[in-house]
């Protein structure tokens, strides 16, 4: 909704096939049903799931998680592009999401994003070449005592410096 | 004094054998012996408010609840933690998350329900692993499920990740988004705990709200009334980030001295520069000047000045920041949160944006900082949810009450050394600031 400032809108990009819930798959959301009185509640969990079993959220997969969901697509694509978590392309390896809100733009998240930038070659929104790394500016990540703050993949660091960007850049294979 | 930071830095505080160790779970016999009625009045009476935002007395909103529906009830907690300035709920999902299955159970057994929801954000990875594990051996140990701890009273928790969007820490956003919609926010009423998740009665509260229901049991209603001020009960997580020398998380009694809390707790002003402003509760309160913050850190004291105690999410700026430049960081967020559903917030947001960011581009036009404050109140209080006067106050109380720098920006234009950067480069390039590593 924003304007220029905010993160390139990409297509939701296709997977290559047709793709299917795996058993074991099916089984886990089995069991996410239990602990919702209806299957709708459970669209974000599967979603989840969704996204650790296929990467990103395609056409494709809004398709299998409506019929296991019993859902309307249209709905499950509504939701899908609700939510800023749940990928529409394929991400990096490791996907960095770099807070610009209030306490890290004070503690200058602005420059040191510059750094990511230069660093990777890839602006807000792009995958490296080599597939290793995405990048994202987001909103308050809620670490704001250890501003300037990222999360990647599935962990934060927080103070960070030009250093300790290196440092993340390079231990992430 | 502290009660629910006070395992912080515990070696495995949050595991059960260490959380029992130190009293996890001591309270809830004590509290199903006596009435669930009874519980309510003790927490109406301990002056426990709600620790999310807006402060509402705790034991008030369970007692809405309707008496005889048939339908089942919900607990539903609020671990969506996405105020910016505010960091607390984690440190109790991390650390202590036994407390807060206390809590939960507890609240559970005064508001008769069998099933809560935890519905923390998206991004969480850790807080979700330690409060699914803690709820895990829990159940393991019998002290979730059909007899919690033996008694005759069944309960389950469940936890629900988000999927990163402000709006949905709103709470019947955060019910849409539970039932598996997009955050839209409902028009109330009715209320949640008239018509909540799948439209039953439904509570929803803090994390933090329900972490301190065990101690309130512990020590009686009044004994914890005391540690606050008047109708402020207990202590509370204050959040500092910004420009002080120690950020953090410090628990204190409700109604500490704002000075007190930058200066004492969090060590002062970095770099021992000039305090210009503070935010004193998340980035939707009215920001404060240095000569109001001798105000009690408590909802009643913070309201009578005009802004807000809300998260208690403290963001304190010194002389070299800028003020436009930081209410186009959160006019920005807002624009970019806004759900859209209503047009003065949608319209109104991306307008805010647009004029603050063209004031810092040096396109600013005489009349902006009227247009802004105009704009700002069109919003307040014709929007279905509270994010648009959320949107609008800040704007409102950065314009009045720092007008020169606004006008000043407007005359000038934008710096010539800034002239080559993009917007996004805002902060890095403007006069008097310095990168400050704290
Ligand atoms: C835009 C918006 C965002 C909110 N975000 C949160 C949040 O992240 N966490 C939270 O506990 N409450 C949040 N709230 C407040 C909730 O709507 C609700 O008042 C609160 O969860 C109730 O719990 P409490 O009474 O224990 O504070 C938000 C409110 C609004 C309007
Ligand atoms: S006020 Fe804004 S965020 Fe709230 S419902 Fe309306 S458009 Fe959505
Ligand atoms: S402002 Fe960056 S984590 Fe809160």
């Amino acid at each position: 909704m924003s304007t220029e400032m905010s993160m390139p809108e990409f297509e939701q990009v296709e997977h290559p096939g047709p793709v299917s819930w795996p058993e074991t798959a099916r089984r886990e959301i089995d069991v996410i049903f239990t602990r919702y009185p209806d299957k709708k509640s459970a669209t974000l969990p599967v979603l989840w799931l969704a996204v650790k079993e296929f990467g990103w959220i395609s056409p494709q997969v809004e398709a299998i998680a409506a019929d296991v969901l019993e859902r309307p697509l249209n709905e499950i694509h509504a939701v899908v592009t609700f939510y800023t978590m749940f990928p529409k392309r394929p991400l990096g390896r490791h996907h960095i999401q770099i807070c610009r809100n209030i306490a890290c733009w004070m503690a200058n998240a602005p420059e040191l994003l510059e750094y990511f930038k230069a660093r990777l070659g890839i602006h807000p929104g792009e995958v490296t070449a080599d597939g290793r790394f995405s990048l994202e500016e987001v909103e308050c990540l809620a670490y704001c005592e250890c501003a300037p703050a990222l999360r990647i993949d599935n962990r934060y660091e927080g103070n960070l410096t030009r250093e300790k960007i290196d440092q993340i850049i390079s231990e992430a294979l | 004094m502290k009660l629910v930071t006070r395992n912080i830095g515990k070696e495995n505080s949050h595991t059960l054998a260490v959380a029992q160790a130190d009293g996890a779970y001591s309270r809830v016999a004590a509290a199903i012996a006596r009435t669930p009625d009874d519980i309510v009045q003790e927490v109406i009476k301990s002056n426990l408010r709600g620790l999310g935002g807006a402060g509402f007395p705790a034991g008030r909103k369970w007692s809405f609840l309707p008496k005889g529906s048939p339908k089942p009830r919900y607990l539903v907690v609020n671990g969506d933690e996405g105020e910016p300035g505010t960091v607390k709920d984690k440190y109790i999902m991390i650390h202590d998350p036994h407390l807060l299955i206390e809590g939960i159970i507890i609240t559970c057994w005064a508001i008769q329900c069998h099933k809560a929801f935890i519905y923390i954000r998206g991004e969480y990875d850790l807080p979700i692993q330690r409060v699914e594990s803690a709820i895990a051996e829990a159940k393991g140990a019998g002290i979730l499920g059909e007899r919690v701890m033996g008694h005759d009273f069944a309960l389950d928790i469940v936890v629900h990740r988000g999927a990163g969007a402000y709006i949905c820490g709103e709470e019947t956003a955060l019910l849409e988004s539970l039932e598996g919609k997009r955050g839209w926010p409902r028009l109330k009423p009715p209320f949640p705990a008239v018509e909540g998740y799948q439209r039953c009665p439904t509570v929803v509260n803090n994390i933090e709200t329900l972490s301190y229901v065990p101690f309130v049991i512990e020590m009686g209603a009044q004994a914890f009334a005391d540690l606050g001020s008047e109708r402020n009960g207990g202590l509370r997580m204050y959040s500092v980030s910004g420009r002080v020398k120690k950020p953090g998380v410090y628990e204190l009694p409700m109604g500490t001295p704002l000075r007190q809390i930058i200066y004492e707790h969090a060590g002062g002003i970095a770099g021992d520069r000039k305090l210009k402003a503070v935010i004193p509760g998340g980035s939707s309160s009215p920001i404060l000047t240095p000569d109001e913050i001798d105000v009690p850190m408590d909802f009643d004291s913070l309201a009578k000045i005009g802004s807000m105690l809300g998260s208690a999410g403290i963001i304190v700026f010194d002389e070299t920041v800028s003020i436009p430049e930081a209410l186009l960081v959160l006019s920005r967020f807002y624009a970019h949160e806004s759900c859209g559903q209503c047009t003065p917030c949608r319209e109104g947001t991306a307008w805010m944006e647009k004029i603050i960011h063209r004031i810092i581009a040096g396109d600013g036009s005489a009349g902006d900082a009227d247009n802004l404050v105009r704009i700002a109140r069109n919003i307040i209080g014709n929007t279905i949810c509270p994010l648009g006067d959320a949107a609008a106050m800040p704007v409102i109380s950065y314009v009045t009450k720092f007008r020169g720098e606004f006008e000043e920006w407007i005359k000038r234009g934008r710096p010539i050394s800034a002239r080559e950067a993009p917007i996004t480069h805002i902060g890095e390039k403007m006069p008097g600031r310095s990168a400050v590593a704290v």
